[in-house]
């Protein structure tokens, strides 16, 4: 049975759209990230999902059950980290969980003990007085301490340091290797890249590819920037000429000049790249993940194609 | 998930309930007992009171006498508990469920295996429970307060008047917390607002024969002190209408907050 499936999942707020014709399969027991920029519609597909709001259009299951009809059983499997935690005022940590475990009908101290243990969580402080890093713990231990089916976090990590990223997602392998499905939202791509099985990368409210990690990841480019000391225009076409001449001149796209540097996105082998390079005089190299938004137009041209 | 919101929702409002509740309380008791002291002077004044013609009219200080204790208190208390207490009502109705979206604890709520209808069930509950704490506290403490200054309230009436005003925080608290589910922040203003204009129609209403149908519009026409204590009885009429606004307001909520789409960031 698939985690989630959406059929045509269509969500408009009058006359904007939200998310359009969305068609997301996530397997029971995968890691999917669900990558995005902000605005992209993460937020709108999840909430849908989660029946906080409705669909105009479209159909989707979670576990088999209709989001719309069965919603308070699919919550009942299903834990939600939103990405801007609030909790009510006043309250200590301790009854914020004890409350969330409660509208569950279910006693989860036990977990819900070991996870403030492994979180290092101070569980008699007031939730308004905590930092962002301590909300989202709080709101983590709400998530999972149920020990749900399937856990749908949106940008779980976003402001929160690298030490407490990796805490995050290591307690996500965790359940997930005790069989949860995980979802996820984000808009770094690295780090989809390191935990997910699967992931979907999302634009203007509609789904431009989805596959595994794997895949996506060898039709992801990288962005190449080079320097060169002479700089001349003629070392620069000398630059242009050697990418011209190598096999790969079709794996270069978006070249861009601007002095004595050039920068362009490379899709192909990189031995052939280190091949055509060695040949160049040049002074400085630089091989980064191109930025999301590159990426992106990397899977929009694709799809217009 | 028996009462877990309602149980939440008490605790939540439980810092106000106390403020509201010692603040009208408060005022009711200091109310009664400067009684004794102006009941000597009133036998003068109230024929005066009775006698500034529509601004007596408006207050209904034409109809009961000053002189005695239930005519005192049913214009004096009156307007305490029914404008404190409608503004207490309209707050609380008013916020209920609009106070989620406010503050962003709607997504936590609501990613709970709880259907709206409980939401909306348990929290309309919790608006009529802490109406009721209200009205309950205050009344024992208007009841001591008059026992303490031997006055010999009419029971019947001093009932039937605290009844009036509960009815009419109820139907205040309704009408807010329909218009709660349309809201998705605070609404205090709107609460308020709502609340001082029923007030004031009834005042209106009380001036002018022709303004009389707006006393089928505003609670605070069958919570009329100075009428319950004249006729010993609320207006079965107004109370009616009452009930289709408190039905209308209810059933307004339960529509709407399920199909409502929450937590927009």
């Amino acid at each position: 049975m698939d985690g989630i499936r959406t059929e045509n999942l269509t969500k408009y707020y009058g006359k904007t759209m939200g998310i359009e014709n969305m068609n997301l399969t996530v397997e029971e027991g995968d890691f999917f990230g669900f990558i995005g920029p902000n605005g992209a519609g993460k937020s709108t597909t999840i909430r849908t999902l989660l029946g906080l709001i409705r669909p105009t259009g479209g159909a989707g299951k979670i576990f088999g059950r209709d989001i719309v009809s069965q919603n308070k059983e699919i919550l009942s499997l299903v834990g939600y980290m939103p990405s801007e935690i609030h909790f009510y005022g006043g309250m200590k940590v301790k009854d914020v969980i004890r409350l969330s475990a409660s509208l569950r009908g279910k006693d989860c101290s036990r977990e819900a003990e070991r996870l403030c243990d492994r979180l290092r969580l101070n569980v008699d402080k007031r939730v308004d007085q905590l930092s962002l890093g301590n909300r989202k713990k709080v709101a983590i231990v709400c998530t999972l301490q149920h020990e749900p089916q399937l856990c749908i976090l949106d940008e779980p990590t976003s402001g929160l340091d690298p030490l407490m990223q990796r805490e995050f997602f290591s307690i996500l392998e965790e359940y997930n290797r005790a069989g949860t499905t995980i979802f996820f939202s984000s808009h770094v791509l690295s780090e989809v890249e390191r935990y997910c099985k699967h992931g979907a990368v999302i634009r203007n409210g509609k789904i431009l590819v989805q596959d595994s990690i794997s895949r996506l990841r060898e039709t992801s480019a990288k962005r190449v920037t080079l320097r060169s000391e002479a700089v001349s225009q003629g070392t620069n076409s000398a630059m242009e000429r050697a990418l011209e001449d190598s096999d790969c001149s079709g794996c270069v796209k978006d070249v861009q000049e601007n002095g004595d540097t050039v920068s362009f996105l490379y899709s192909g082998e990189i031995p052939e790249l280190l091949g055509m390079l060695a040949s160049l005089p040049l002074t400085d190299l630089t091989i980064t993940e191109p930025d999301l938004e590159e990426i992106f137009l990397h899977y929009y041209e694709e799809a217009k194609e | 998930m028996r009462g877990i919101l309602f149980l939440h929702e008490l605790r939540q409002g439980k810092g106000n309930l106390l403020i509201w509740t010692a603040t009208i309380g408060f005022l009711l008791a200091v109310c009664i007992f400067l009684y004794p002291e102006i009941e000597g002077q009133m036998g003068q004044v109230s024929g005066m009171f009775a006698d500034m013609g529509s601004f007596s009219a408006a207050f209904g200080m034409d109809k009961v006498d000053f002189g005695q204790f239930m005519g005192y208190f049913a214009v004096e208390c009156g307007n305490i508990l029914g404008l404190g207490g409608g503004f207490f009502a309209a707050l609380l109705g008013i916020s209920s469920l609009a106070k989620e979206e406010g503050a962003q604890t709607a997504e936590f709520l609501l990613s709970h295996p709880v259907s709206r209808r409980q939401v909306v069930l348990q929290k309309l509950l919790a608006v009529l429970a802490e109406i009721l704490v209200m009205n309950g506290v205050v009344m024992a403490l208007s009841f001591l307060s008059a026992l303490a200054i031997g006055a010999e309230p009419d029971w019947h009436t001093f009932g039937l008047l605290f009844l009036a005003y509960l009815l009419l925080q109820m139907e205040i608290g309704a009408i807010c917390f329909g218009i709660s589910a349309f809201l998705s922040r605070g609404g205090m203003g709107i609460g308020l607002g709502i609340a001082a204009l029923l007030y004031f129609l009834n005042l209106i209403a009380n001036l002018t024969e022709k303004a009389e149908f707006l006393k089928y519009i505003t609670p605070y026409s069958y919570a009329d002190g100075a009428e319950i204590v004249a006729a010993d009885s609320l207006e079965p009429a107004y109370l009616t209408v009452g009930l289709c606004f408190v039905l209308a307001g209810i059933g307004a909520a339960f529509y709407w907050y399920e199909r409502k789409d929450v937590g927009l960031g």
